[in-house]
């Protein structure tokens, strides 16, 4: 800058620009360059290609050009230029278009939001709330939507959808704990199994029904959510996260070698199904087909299924929601922001930590507690510390308390992992992307986290409103302990 | 030290009494005592290092002193015999005839501002930043709030008495924007506002939660000259209008002079003057401590350290620890 600054100060005009500069660069505003013209943003984004191919190209060499098949008496050599090159092209096109029409695109001039990036108004009828009454239709219509378009697939995509759900409501519990509250917790799968193993055990030895097991799940996940949190409570940052994380463990080795009671790694079976004002789905006498005339079908449960479980993660969102514009809510993203000044405005900060321990644990526990009449069939091996960080990476990609990045998160995650199996089509390319699924969705998270460090939605919602709605960006908020 | 009976010492509100605190074996504060004033602004200053955010820390709970008793007496002309007779019963408050009496050593920091109402802010503003500045302020009444939402239950149904408590809430938060200059800034999030707003956005939070004692560390660190003189005006408000005792800390002798009613000068943990803006300005002691001491003066101000501080053995150590802190 400094050479093209001292470049055109020699002219009366190009001194002044230079003042202007420094005026600028007085108030904290990024220097004035001149918008690019068609031609050097041209020659540029060539530039920048042809740097993305010859990259591509050297890592991809060995890989792609060169091939050794095992053959009788040594290695079998055989080149693939054509496929490397073809990859070298893919990328120098892509890199171009990117470049062309993205990184290197004329700024449009937009009033005012060049001045303050962090703070910006929200319409009335903003997008998000056109997307989010789109998406709860979508979610409501949905068994139907797959009934008349894949009657095929009907029973695999619903029962895909009713996993979705689960994690959906996993994460939003999750949510209340470490994107409201800030407390990074690594165990929280630890609740789902409480939820889970309550109502099988309480079914089994009690011979109670799933609904009235549920409150009951959720109840006892909450007290240990108070278990956990009483140790943590002066824990900060990395302590906590290890806790919280040996917490995880900790209930699923207990459940693991308590065979007497959990069965061990046997599991539990014959865990009961829910049923519809005591209504079974199934054929015969006392079921759901014969109360209501609809002739049986298997499908019927998946329906009931997933309306309960679409029923109780909207439940989780909308006390969530409600419970952020009570003092309680309030106090829990006051904790995030700073702990001591809490205490010196008389907050007790032990109880709004074991609240939010306490609430987020609830929900876990009736997600598992539908864990457990979905399956039919529980055993430790459901609760490893791989269904924390999924839950977690869920939360932390969907943006810290952000309740419609969850879904979307989960979706991503969940939903294309399962895509990616059943991408058949691409076999006839010679591609099988079943092989580099994992490969693509670490890809994929690493793209995220680099283009959106704080998630997908990052920007928070201020809880109560004087005049006007203003929108926070994820800058200003602060992210709580363990982070 | 005026040996007489001054204002403060009719009717305190705050009232220390042989407080000591040590941190291993350092020594911040040593047996100090002294008295807030009901309806004064008393101001607590001395050189760096002297102990004066200790002493905020140990009057709001987030220290515990290792000797000494701070009683807290909310209510006209309790006597001390009140307050011996509540620190003999055990207990960390109670109701004694014309109102009640805290000991405050006895309570952890969150009840201090809770059940005995003080209010405190920071030297380096502790505000909640990615929160709007009204949130702050509602953050700051949460446990009215709380209690009117029945501990969440009533309000997660939206019963109507919450709704009334919430608005309550609300129109006293925009009521103290208003005397606060904020209001225009309301739906802004707190660490977006310039320096001099968050400070008076940190005192207008510790108002929120009805304290009858505000106490301010450094509320004029970084203010200009106007927003200086604003804070005066803000503070002489909050004393009278509100009947809140103010006990501040600060180094602006501009703010100290122009509006305490009561000076205490700590140096070294020590106690080395108490009186009136004229009386502290005027102390030899204080003036050593500040700035050092003339050739001339030594032998004076000798006699004086060693009468008044046993363990101030030369002027000249004095001087030279003044003159390595400047």
């Amino acid at each position: 800058m400094s050479a093209i600054t001292s470049g055109i100060s020699q002219t009366p005009e190009g001194a002044e620009r230079e003042l202007e500069n420094q005026r600028d660069a007085a108030r904290g505003e990024p220097p004035y360059t001149p918008a690019p013209s068609a031609d050097s943003r041209l020659a540029a984004s060539l530039k920048d290609a042809a740097m993305t191919a010859a990259v591509v190209a050297v890592l991809t060499v060995f890989f792609f050009a060169f091939r050794t098949d095992i053959a009788v008496g040594g290695l079998n050599l055989t080149f693939r230029w054509p496929l490397w090159l073809s990859w070298v092209a893919i990328a120098f096109a892509g890199r171009f278009l990117i470049s062309y029409f993205l990184f290197r695109a004329p700024e449009r001039a937009v009033a005012g939001v060049s001045k303050s990036t962090s703070v910006r108004p929200a319409k009335r009828f903003s997008a998000g709330k056109i997307f989010g009454i789109v998406m709860l239709l979508a979610a409501l219509a949905l068994p139907f939507i797959l009934n008349t378009l894949l009657p095929s697939h009907n029973r695999y995509l619903l029962d895909l959808a009713i996993l979705i759900l689960t994690y959906v409501m996993l994460g939003w519990g999750l949510n209340i704990v470490v994107g409201l509250a800030g407390l990074l917790d690594l165990g929280y799968v630890a609740f789902y199994a409480v939820g889970a193993y309550s109502f099988a055990l309480l079914a089994q030895n009690f011979e109670l029904g799933f609904w009235v097991c549920l409150p009951m799940a959720g109840f006892f996940a909450a007290m240990w959510g108070i278990v956990l949190g009483f140790p943590v409570l002066r824990l900060r940052g990395d302590y906590l996260a290890i806790v919280t994380l040996a917490f995880g463990e900790i209930i699923r080795v207990v459940l693991l070698n308590w065979t007497d009671f959990t069965g061990g790694p046997n599991g539990l079976l014959g865990i009961p199904k829910p049923t519809l004002f005591g209504l079974e789905f199934k054929s015969g006498a006392g079921s759901f087909a014969e109360a209501t005339g609809i002739p049986y079908s298997p499908i019927q449960r998946f329906i009931f299924l997933y309306y309960i479980i679409l029923a109780l993660a909207l439940l989780t969102n909308f006390i969530t929601l409600r419970l952020r514009k009570l003092p309680i809510g309030r106090a829990w993203e006051a904790l995030r922001e700073d702990e001591i000044a809490c205490r010196s405005l008389g907050i007790n900060t032990t109880n709004v930590k074991l609240s939010a321990f306490a609430t987020g644990a609830m929900f876990g526990g009736f997600a598992g507690s539908f864990f457990a009449t979905r399956q039919g069939f529980i055993s430790p091996e459901s609760f490893t510390f791989i269904e924390s960080a999924i839950i977690l990476a869920i939360v932390v990609l969907g943006g810290l308390g952000s309740q419609v990045g969850v879904v979307i998160a989960s979706v991503v995650m969940i939903g294309g992992i399962e895509l990616l199996r059943n991408l058949g089509f691409l076999h006839a390319l010679g591609f099988d992307p079943t092989e580099y699924r994992m490969l693509i969705f670490g890809l994929a998270m690493i793209a995220i986290m680099v283009w959106k460090p704080r998630g997908l939605v990052s920007s928070r919602s201020p809880s109560a409103i004087y005049k006007e709605k203003k929108k926070i960006g994820a800058d200003l908020v602060a992210q709580g302990e363990g982070h | 030290m005026s040996a007489t009976t001054s204002a403060w010492m009719l009717d305190p509100v705050l009232k220390v009494e042989h407080l000591t605190m040590r941190f291993g074996g350092l020594t911040a504060i040593d047996n100090l005592s002294f008295e807030v004033g009901r309806g004064h602004i008393t101001a607590l200053i001395g050189p760096n290092g002297a102990g004066k955010t200790t002493v905020f820390n140990c009057v709001t709970g987030f220290y515990k002193p290792t000797e000494g008793r701070i009683s807290l007496r909310r209510g006209r002309g309790i006597d001390d015999a009140a307050v011996e007779e509540l620190t003999k019963s055990g207990q960390q408050f109670g109701n004694v005839a014309n109102g009640s009496v805290y000991l405050l050593e006895r309570m952890p920091d969150f009840k201090i501002t809770e059940v005995a109402g003080v209010a405190r802010t920071f030297q380096n503003i502790r505000l909640f930043g990615g929160m709007t500045v009204l949130e702050n302020l509602l953050v700051a009444q949460h446990n009215r709030l709380m209690r009117a939402s029945g501990f969440t239950f009533a309000g997660l149904l939206g019963l109507p008495g919450y709704r009334r408590a919430a608005e309550a809430a609300k129109d006293n938060a925009i009521t103290w924007l208003k005397h606060t200059n904020l209001l225009d800034r309301a739906d802004d999030p707190a660490a977006d506002l310039p320096y001099g707003a968050q400070r008076r956005l940190e005192i207008a939070r510790a108002m929120c939660t009805g304290p009858a004692l505000l106490c301010l560390d450094e509320p004029a660190a970084g203010l200009n000259p106007r927003e200086s003189a604003e804070l005066n005006t803000l503070l002489r408000y909050i004393r009278d209008e509100h009947d809140v005792s103010v006990l501040l800390i600060e180094h602006d002798m501009g703010v100290v002079m122009e509006i305490s009613d009561h000076i205490i000068v700590l140096d070294y943990g020590k106690k080395i003057s108490d009186g009136t803006a004229a009386e502290v300005r005027n102390d030899p002691k204080v003036i050593a401590a500040y700035l050092g001491v003339d050739d001339e003066e030594v032998d004076a101000v000798e006699e004086d350290l060693a009468a008044g501080l046993p363990h101030a053995t030369s002027p000249s150590t004095t001087t030279q620890a003044q003159e390595s802190r400047s």
